[in-house]
């Protein structure tokens, strides 16, 4: 399959050192589209977001535009930017923070204004000091330029972005943690029903929350229109995604693919992408969308880069971030780093996320340095079948969050992709890679 | 308030103005602390609370809560080795190794002289530089074990303190102004929009 030629829509300025700056960013026909935007009606601009069908691309792939639509009927107070991104492998929206705050200044500006909010919060992870600084000094000079506060561009609307830092904690990713850290509280995900944002959000008022990159395609998609959007990827992919790639390939890092037209083969393989596996290895898995998700085996490669397509094969694209893995990979030993993970970054609230994956880290762990006993392949399906009941995919939930089924992904794809590894470790006492 | 500097104070102050409830400047401010302290005392977490309208044990709370925010003194430089997958895959466990060995101390321990604290990171959002480092939060994209103790001597001697500030300082850009308007004209504004937004959808009503 050849790499099409779609449009670059959030990564077009990134070539340059000076990206991130206002001059630059007017330059290439920055706020364009927030002044096209205030040309129009609230209303006609959602419409042109629900037209191009944009997918969230936080991890859940929710649409942007029925999200909003949905929130119209009872007015928004707040819209909150998700900026935390901290799923292991993912780094595309600190690429979009870094190199190109006032494209997601915009964006914002632009959903503000389709959701009549006057007030946005842009929360960024605390490790993002660089980003920090690049989207405060962003929203500085939007304000000085007049597109941020009173009466904006002429238009009569007016409205306050201000950025935000969380401070280490993967689980105020998770939207309604992420309201309890802005409130000044712990990342505790709250329970919905009731907690949906979009009914009892920030300080109790209805809220949007939405990714940067989902953010970060809507002046593009203000210029050209929502058709031009719909009319990139298949079927319920449209548009084009950032896809971060990790792991053993030449050349790691963020591409801007369209949606379903490219396959996983052509990521990791393709000399201008991914390059191919290092070291003369094979391919021996990967994982499709970040380490929540299911894996896939070398003879899956072909399936292409959907929402759908993944979804049906069993797994999620998820938050876009692919992890190569090759045939020098101790898979106990990957299963065991994730699942610790997941132990470490657990909120605690529900018993079975808290002592599950506690339990499943050492099992993995004595598996790994050579303590497993025959009967731990058992015990980790059966702890993983207490999280998240049947193992099914997509996963059954008992828990508050999602974080506690996605403990159980890596384990449950290591065990049946890779059991005579686990076997082996067990028999031999030892891990066979050293 | 009797910890914070005057400037500290002063910018707590504009902290608290950016939002419309107070309460959500306390995780900024608890940055802002350390800033000035290289970590969270237990004086500065009293002036939190009272600009934040809670009690100290609330802002102890919420600071324990998040790996950022240090309770207890750290080195100057606080370096964060990530081990999660896509860096474990490009050699992190041996980095880390190799700095713990150079430092002489375990992840999580600080040296002696009070420079340099380790840590072993989640995912640090870098994962197509493995394995990647951050000091005070700034990515510093050396892999090697050369380049790791390069680093340490550049840190120790001051040649890096443009680069990376010390432990604390998070946002060096300043953001100007507060906001526009309070939680009260807020809802004045939104009713006035609503009251738009009817009229506009009565009056499409009307031409179709
Ligand atoms: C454990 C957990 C972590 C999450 N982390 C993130 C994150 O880092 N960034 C993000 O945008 N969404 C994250 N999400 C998804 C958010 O809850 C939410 O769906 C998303 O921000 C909505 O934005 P979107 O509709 O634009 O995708 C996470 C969800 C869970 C359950
Ligand atoms: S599932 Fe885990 S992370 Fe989510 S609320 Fe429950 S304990 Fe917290
Ligand atoms: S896995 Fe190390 S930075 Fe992402």
């Amino acid at each position: 399959m050849a790499l099409t030629d779609a449009p670059r829509i959030v990564t077009s300025r990134m070539g340059r050192d000076d990206s991130h700056t206002l001059g630059r960013y007017l330059e290439a026909g920055g706020y364009d589209g927030l002044h096209k935007a205030l040309s129009m009606t609230p209303e006609a601009v959602a419409a042109e977001v629900d037209e191009a069908s944009l997918l969230g691309r936080g991890g859940a792939g929710f649409p942007a535009g029925r999200k909003w639509s949905m929130l119209r009927k009872a007015p928004v107070t707040y819209l909150v930017i998700n900026g935390d991104e901290s799923e292991p492998a993912t780094f595309k929206d600190h690429l979009l923070i870094e190199r190109d705050p006032h494209q997601l200044v915009e964006g914002v500006l632009i959903a503000a204004y389709a959701l009549q909010v006057t007030q946005a919060f842009i929360y960024i992870r605390g490790e993002f000091a660089l980003g920090l600084e690049r989207v405060t000094q962003a929203v500085n000079d939007a304000y000085a330029h007049g597109a941020i506060g009173s009466d904006i561009f002429g238009s009569g609307f007016s409205v306050d972005v201000v950025v935000h830092p969380g401070a280490g904690a993967y689980i105020c990713g998770e939207e309604t943690a992420l309201i309890e850290s802005l409130e000044g509280k712990r990342g505790f995900p709250r329970i919905k029903p009731p907690f949906f944002p979009a009914v009892i959000g920030l300080y109790g008022e209805p809220t949007v929350v939405n990714n940067v990159e989902t953010m970060s395609n809507l002046p593009w998609i203000i210029n050209n229109g929502g058709a031009a959007f719909a009319g990139l990827g298949l079927g319920r992919s449209t548009g084009t995604r950032l896809f971060a790639l990790s792991g053993h390939v030449r050349n790691p890092g963020v591409f801007e693919l369209e949606m379903a037209k490219t396959t996983f083969r052509d990521l990791i393989y393709a000399p201008t992408l991914g390059g191919g596996i290092t070291g003369g290895n094979t391919l021996k898995a990967f994982i499709p969308g970040g380490v929540s998700a299911p894996w896939f085996g070398p003879d899956q490669v072909d399936l292409a880069l959907g929402q759908d397509e993944v979804a049906e094969a069993g797994s999620m694209l998820g938050s876009g971030s692919i992890v190569a893995m090759d045939s020098s990979t101790c898979m106990v030993r990957a299963a065991w780093r994730i699942t610790k993970f997941f132990s470490r970054e657990s909120c605690g609230q529900c018993t079975p996320c808290r002592e599950g994956s506690g339990w499943l880290e050492r099992v993995l762990y004595r598996i790994e340095h050579g303590g497993g006993r025959e009967e731990d392949l058992d015990l980790l399906l059966d702890v993983s079948d207490n999280i998240s009941p049947g193992l099914a995919w997509p996963p059954q939930q008992t828990t508050i969050c999602v974080l506690g089924p996605s403990i159980p992904s890596s384990i449950n794809s290591a065990i049946s992709m890779f059991r005579d590894e686990f076997l082996v470790h067990i028999k031999e006492g030892a891990c066979p890679y050293g | 308030m009797s910890h914070f500097s005057r400037e500290t104070a002063e910018r707590a102050r504009a902290l608290v103005a950016l939002y419309p409830e107070r309460r959500s400047a306390l995780i900024p401010m608890c940055h802002l602390a350390q800033e000035q302290d290289g970590w969270l005392t237990e004086e500065a977490m009293e002036d939190i609370a009272e600009l934040c309208g809670v009690t100290p044990a609330e802002v102890r709370g919420t600071a324990t809560f998040y790996d950022m925010l240090h309770t207890e003194p750290v080195g100057e430089y606080v370096i964060s080795v990530c081990t999660n997958i896509a860096c474990l895959l490009g050699g992190a466990d041996e980095l880390l190794e190799h700095a713990e060995e150079r430092l002489g101390v375990r992840a999580g321990g600080s040296t002696t002289d009070g420079l340099f604290t380790l840590e072993e990171a989640e995912c640090l959002a870098d994962c197509d530089f493995p394995p990647c480092v951050q000091v005070n939060s700034r990515f510093v994209r050396r892999q090697s074990a050369e380049d790791f103790d390069r680093l340490l001597d550049e840190l120790a001697s001051g040649a890096l303190a443009d680069e990376v500030p010390k432990h604390g300082t998070l946002i060096r850009v300043r953001r100007d102004g507060g906001l526009r308007a309070g939680r009260s004209e807020v809802a004045e504004e939104r009713r006035a929009m609503s009251a738009a937004q009817a009229e506009r959808a009565a009056a499409g009503k009307d031409a179709s």
